[in-house]
């Protein structure tokens, strides 16, 4: 892999840019590998890459249906945050974040990472006392966050109406070191390490079927043939539960749209991360100048990867009245992906009832951020058999009723 | 716009004026049952990628819960009924076998 820097722009800026090489190889699948990752999104690669740079596991694939980061990797709002409430919660976004302000280094790819800050917009007396003891829990965990005052949140947010009518802004839980990245380039850097470390990217490569033995994984039949393997991560975010289906297990998971939307590109104007979780809507402004805006879920069971129009409707008409200068923007694009939503609004990781396989999902509306950590902990967990950052998160925590509660942290807004 | 009709009061509803409810056709296990059907009830759910059975209140109209059998894929809807039944009537399982043919009733995926 050649190196990007400041030299190699000039380098290729002399000679026409004709030295520029694949950021990964297009690989067609082996008869087995160790490992078979399916799923090239986010956390799929990155699972992958600390599989090979933690734990020397490089003989590894990596499937993917569509094309890489062409799931909720490419979809979300691209928010990074780690105000959560549960400590494992706290523990494993925190490591992600943290993860995150180095991430760019350390994969040499540019990841456009911006720690710009991020409010939670505090609108209701509830919510005013729900994120005071978020920030005490915060305190506690040794996450940085603090309740601001509406004062200091107008001073944020030159742009923000506080006095409602309807909506009027209480405070906010102000989290210094969150942000955004760029999220495309989450994957092709991940997958840029991995393929630098002998892992196969295969794009295009569909499971059809998970192959078993004795209760134990032996592989997967795909549309580019079988592949032997003696360990699968599934981590498909919301197809988890087709993928669960082929290797004989059902998961606590349902899968709905969640949408977003952006808006015509303007000047600066909001250089941080608005989210207004009682209105179900959410507010940051791209490097390109556009206001890039989450709206919220649909209710009921869907795959089509877009939503219903009036969930559109509820957001943008309450953050008309919160930024009133948004009323007369241009949207330009719209979009759903498909999310995977568990009951306690926390994420699976875990082992399966089949031996061999791990799972990765339920990272439901907020699972960007996590990206990191994530793979971080799935990594651990599948080279190991366990993990402090995941254990907490397992199967079975739903029989045993460990459920671990983040309905207010993530309940919509990410 | 998903619309559905209430099959109680005939109205062509949208979405707006409904309340999804989740999976239908559950078996209610409670006191007495086993920690796998407990569990199963509770948390475990089909979530096909394709025909799911599901429970939806009118909410904004007469208020009653009932049946819609649908497409998740394709957002088809095959029809509704009332939720006075264990299992779909046999027009909309008709209806379903017809569109994906070798469909079965409880014999998803």
């Amino acid at each position: 892999m050649k190196r990007y820097s400041a030299f190699a722009i000039a380098r290729e800026a002399l000679r026409n840019h004709t030295g520029w090489t694949r950021a990964w190889r297009a690989a067609d699948p082996k008869r087995s590998y160790d490992v078979i990752i399916v799923g090239a999104g986010g956390h799929g690669l990155a699972t992958a890459y600390y599989l090979g740079k933690n734990f020397g596991i490089t003989n590894v694939a990596v499937l993917e249906k569509g094309w890489l980061g062409g799931g909720n990797t490419g979809r979300n709002t691209t928010i990074i945050r780690s105000n959560y409430l549960q400590d494992p919660s706290a523990a494993i976004y925190e490591k992600s974040r943290a993860l995150y302000e180095t991430l760019s280094q350390d994969l040499n790819y540019n990841l456009m990472f911006s720690p710009r800050g991020v409010i939670m917009l505090a609108q209701t007396q509830h919510e005013v006392r729900g994120y005071q003891r978020t920030a005490h829990a915060n305190a506690l965990q040794g996450v940085t966050t603090e309740f601001i005052s509406p004062a200091k949140v107008k001073e944020l947010v030159p742009i923000i109406n506080l006095s409602g009518p309807r909506y009027p802004v209480l405070g906010g839980l102000w989290q210094e070191r969150g942000g955004t990245a760029r999220h495309d380039a989450v994957a092709w850097g991940y997958a840029r390490a991995c393929s630098d470390m002998g892992m196969d990217i295969i794009q295009k490569c569909e499971v059809t079927a998970i192959r078993r033995e004795g209760g134990k994984v032996v592989g997967v039949d795909t549309s580019k043939g079988p592949i032997d393997c003696r360990k699968l991560g599934i981590v498909v975010a919301g197809h988890s539960g087709v993928l669960a289906d082929m290797a004989g297990f059902r998961l606590p998971i349902e899968s709905v749209a969640l949408q977003a939307l952006v808006s015509e590109p303007i000047k600066p104007c909001m250089d941080v991360v608005v989210m207004a979780n009682t209105v179900h809507g959410y507010m940051s402004q791209s490097d390109k100048g556009e206001m890039v805006i989450g709206g919220g879920a649909d209710g009921y069971n869907n795959y089509t990867q877009r939503g219903s129009f009036h969930h559109i409707e509820e957001t943008v008409r309450a953050l008309i009245e919160t930024f009133p200068m948004v009323s007369r923007l241009k949207m330009l694009r719209q979009w759903g992906g498909i999310v995977d939503m568990t009951g306690d609004r926390s994420p699976i990781l875990s082992k399966t009832p089949v031996e061999g396989i791990f799972i990765n999902c339920g990272w439901g509306t907020g699972g960007f951020k996590a990206i990191p950590g994530s793979g971080w902990g799935m990594a651990e967990l599948m080279a190991k058999g366990h993990s402090p950052l995941t254990d907490a998160f397992s199967l079975d925590r739903f029989r045993q009723g460990r459920f671990i509660d983040e309905s207010v942290a993530a309940g919509v807004a990410h | 716009m998903l619309i559905l009709t209430c099959p109680y009061c005939g109205v062509r509803a949208d979405e707006t004026e409904l309340s999804p409810g989740g999976e239908a056709h559950l078996t209610r296990h409670g006191p007495g049952s086993s920690d796998d059907d407990f569990h199963g009830y509770l948390f475990t759910r089909e979530n096909p990628r394709g025909v799911h059975f599901e429970r939806w209140r009118h909410a904004y109209g007469c208020g009653k819960w009932f049946h819609a059998a649908r497409d998740t894929m394709t957002l088809e809807v095959f029809g509704t009924y009332p939720a006075q039944t264990t299992e779909p009537p046999r027009d909309i399982c008709d209806a379903i076998t017809a569109r994906h043919p070798g469909w079965n009733w409880r014999d998803f995926s």
